[in-house]
């Protein structure tokens, strides 16, 4: 049978459809999520700042950058404190948000995120208060410590909070974004550093600043490449512009705070303004790139093609496996046609 | 990793199968759910989809009957059958030498049962119906997400909100695979099908199933259910209804099985129902593995930009 139908000829319209993308009336398979961008991409921005900031905050501390310390200890405690009023006002019921620790739950990132907060905040402002007031050193130093260990782990566990959802561009990113969040930190952190200390303190945020940036940029870059179509939001569209922004401010600020590194010979007055513009692009460049994260992950889960073809396509790669290809539609075009 | 229900063997686990094959769109399961589970009204809209005007599931239609309408030759493959009415001039025409082998298309049948042909003078409209509801799937990502231990497994094996515990985080929203939980808007709370878990305690059957005219919607326990609709597959199969298929029976599929699963007589995607759903939370290991490995590289780069050179 398939011998008589090629003979007609190969323009022969083909008697099964050619794999084409189906949907329900072009309606959205999953529920998007309904966290508002202002308290939830701020939060992933804040919490990235925060996080990083500690752990800046206590090497600062350790090498006698002291004014650097007193910025990046105050700008945790501030972005922690932010971070906590956000997530609260985003709760349906805000009044019970305290029932986010009634029970400890290995699989819910959000459950493990509330309880990293709880201990975290507290020993951010306990650092930043010591530090800024210069008393209770002891206490000062056990916050410092705690935030600065604490930190990372708060800079990185939202990367997991949004990926463990069922939305393609976030989830299926979860390889590079833990990487791209704390990169987008650390040059959020940096940024804060060169905004807020004096130039001679200015060389490890500026380096920490740099590090971010790169790792930031080089991380998207991979996950987009290794996305493909699901990484579709993160290049059209507002989501798509706010990432280009965040890529643009995020050289930008390098370019300027390499320019700034090198510029040893200029006036104090010159190199604090290059310091405050390369922070103030980097501080930009992280909170673009979050704020167009989270609309990319929106934008996926309204697109119903975003979910079908993905799964489409490890159904047909499974069938070719078992040997069932004339299951799918794909394969029962390759079976008569060729 | 993630424990099956705990209840296995206090007693059977229950469900809903649905066969969509002898469902008539008359939305009785979605009038008795909402009457039963005081489901607030959310909208009174006419879509132009066909008769379907709830268009979803979310958090105030926890039941939803999609209606399907396709002409031969658009989506299902046109078999070449003999026909009833004028004859048309698109597809039959070359069909018939081939139609035999082609696999997967429902085509129109005359022999099929009423209510799934409908057949005029422009050719074979068919038109399938299909009440969708919360899968109560065996690895539930909306329960495993829960911070605050809202959602729960009951005793039936079924996936449950407790509205007394539920802070209105959202995070089961888009973590649920088939978009069937949502927020109620001037509640705050998340809300989805609780399988009637107030009747179940009293031995009732849920309200969608005790309405259903034609018993589209099947209630009882899933290995019962799951026998049923394996022959009710190998029957509409023998009788030429090569398009049916179940959706949701597997337990070895993404989500561990699905605790309501359907027949259904074309794609899921069709339907509005993801092909291969997995459950987001089989990847959690990993994810916590690449943000320890991140946190640890965030450390190590400010160490290092502090002593990395002179």
């Amino acid at each position: 049978m398939a011998e008589r139908r090629r003979r007609r000829g190969r323009d022969e319209r083909p008697m099964v459809p050619k794999a084409e993308f189906r949907s329900y009336y072009g309606l959205p398979i999953l529920n998007k999520p309904v966290w508002s961008a202002p308290d939830i991409a701020g939060y992933l921005f804040l919490g990235g700042l925060a996080g990083a900031s500690s752990a800046l905050g206590a090497v600062a501390e350790v090498r006698g950058d002291d004014a650097l310390a007193r910025v990046s200890k105050s700008g945790a405690a501030a972005a922690a404190v932010l971070s906590l009023g956000a997530l609260v006002h985003d709760l349906g019921r805000p009044t019970r948000f305290l029932h986010m620790l009634r029970v400890v739950k290995v699989t819910s990132p959000m459950n493990l995120g509330s309880w990293l907060l709880s201990a975290y905040a507290p020993a951010a402002l306990t650092a930043a208060g010591s530090a800024l007031t210069g008393r209770l050193r002891p206490l000062g130093a056990a916050g410092t410590a705690g935030a600065a260990v604490l930190g990372p782990v708060v800079a990185s566990y939202t990367a997991v909070l949004v990926s463990d959802t069922a939305v393609p561009a976030w989830h299926d990113a979860y390889r590079e974004m833990p990487f791209v969040f704390v990169g987008s930190g650390a040059m959020a952190a940096g940024g804060l550093g060169l905004v807020g200390a004096p130039v001679g303190e200015q060389g490890i945020a500026r380096r920490v600043g740099l590090m971010g940036a790169a790792a930031e940029v080089v991380g998207l870059h991979v996950m987009e490449r290794r996305l493909g179509m699901v990484a579709e939001p993160y290049r059209t569209g507002r989501p798509g512009r706010l990432m280009k922004l965040g890529e643009a401010l995020a050289l930008a600020g390098s370019a300027v705070a390499v320019v700034g590194g090198v510029d040893k010979g200029g006036s104090g007055r010159r190199r604090r303004t290059t310091g405050v513009v390369a922070g103030a692009l980097m501080l930009a460049a992280s909170a673009c790139t979050r704020f167009g994260i989270f609309a990319a992950g929106v934008a996926s889960a309204e697109d119903p093609r975003a979910t079908v073809q993905p799964q489409r396509e490890r159904l047909r790669r499974s069938s070719v496996t078992t040997g069932e290809g004339a299951t799918s539609r794909e394969g029962a075009t390759t079976g008569t046609g060729g | 990793m993630i424990p099956e229900t705990e209840y296995d063997a206090a007693q059977p686990r229950v469900g809903f199968f649905t066969d969509t094959s002898i469902c008539i769109g008359c939305k009785a399961c979605e009038v008795a759910c909402k009457e039963w589970n005081h489901v607030p009204e959310d909208g009174l809209t006419y879509t132009g989809m066909s008769y379907d005007n709830t268009q979803g599931l979310g958090a105030d239609t926890w039941r939803h009957v999609a209606f399907i309408e396709n002409r031969s030759g658009a989506s299902a493959v046109d078999l070449g059958m003999p026909e009833v009415g004028a004859p048309t001039d698109t597809g039959g025409a070359t069909g018939g030498e081939t139609g035999g082998e082609a696999a997967g298309g429902g085509g129109v049948r005359p022999d099929l049962p009423p209510g799934d042909a409908l057949i005029d003078g422009e050719g074979d409209l068919r038109w399938l119906m299909s009440s969708d509801v919360c899968k109560h799937c065996t690895h539930a990502a909306c329960l495993d997400v829960c911070p605050t231990g809202s959602l729960f497994r009951t005793e039936f094996g079924t996936v449950v909100v407790q509205e007394d515990i539920c802070n209105g985080c959202g995070y089961c929203i888009p973590a649920c695979p088939y978009g069937v939980i949502d927020q109620r808007k001037d509640d705050g709370r998340a809300w989805k099908c609780t399988l009637c878990y107030d009747r179940l305690g009293v031995g009732m059957e849920p309200a969608c199933a005790q309405a259903c005219p034609t018993d589209s919607i099947q209630f009882g326990p899933l290995e019962e259910l799951r026998e049923r609709a394996a022959r009710r597959v190998e029957e509409l199969h023998g009788k030429g209804v090569d398009a049916a298929r179940l959706y949701g029976h597997d337990p070895d599929d993404g989500v561990g099985g699905d605790g309501a699963f359907f027949l259904l007589l074309d794609e899921p995607e069709a339907y509005g129902l993801p092909p291969d759903p997995v459950v987001t939370t089989r990847d959690l290991p990993a994810m916590w593995r690449r943000a320890g490995l991140a946190a640890l590289g965030l450390a190590a780069g400010v160490v290092a930009a502090a002593w990395g050179r002179p």
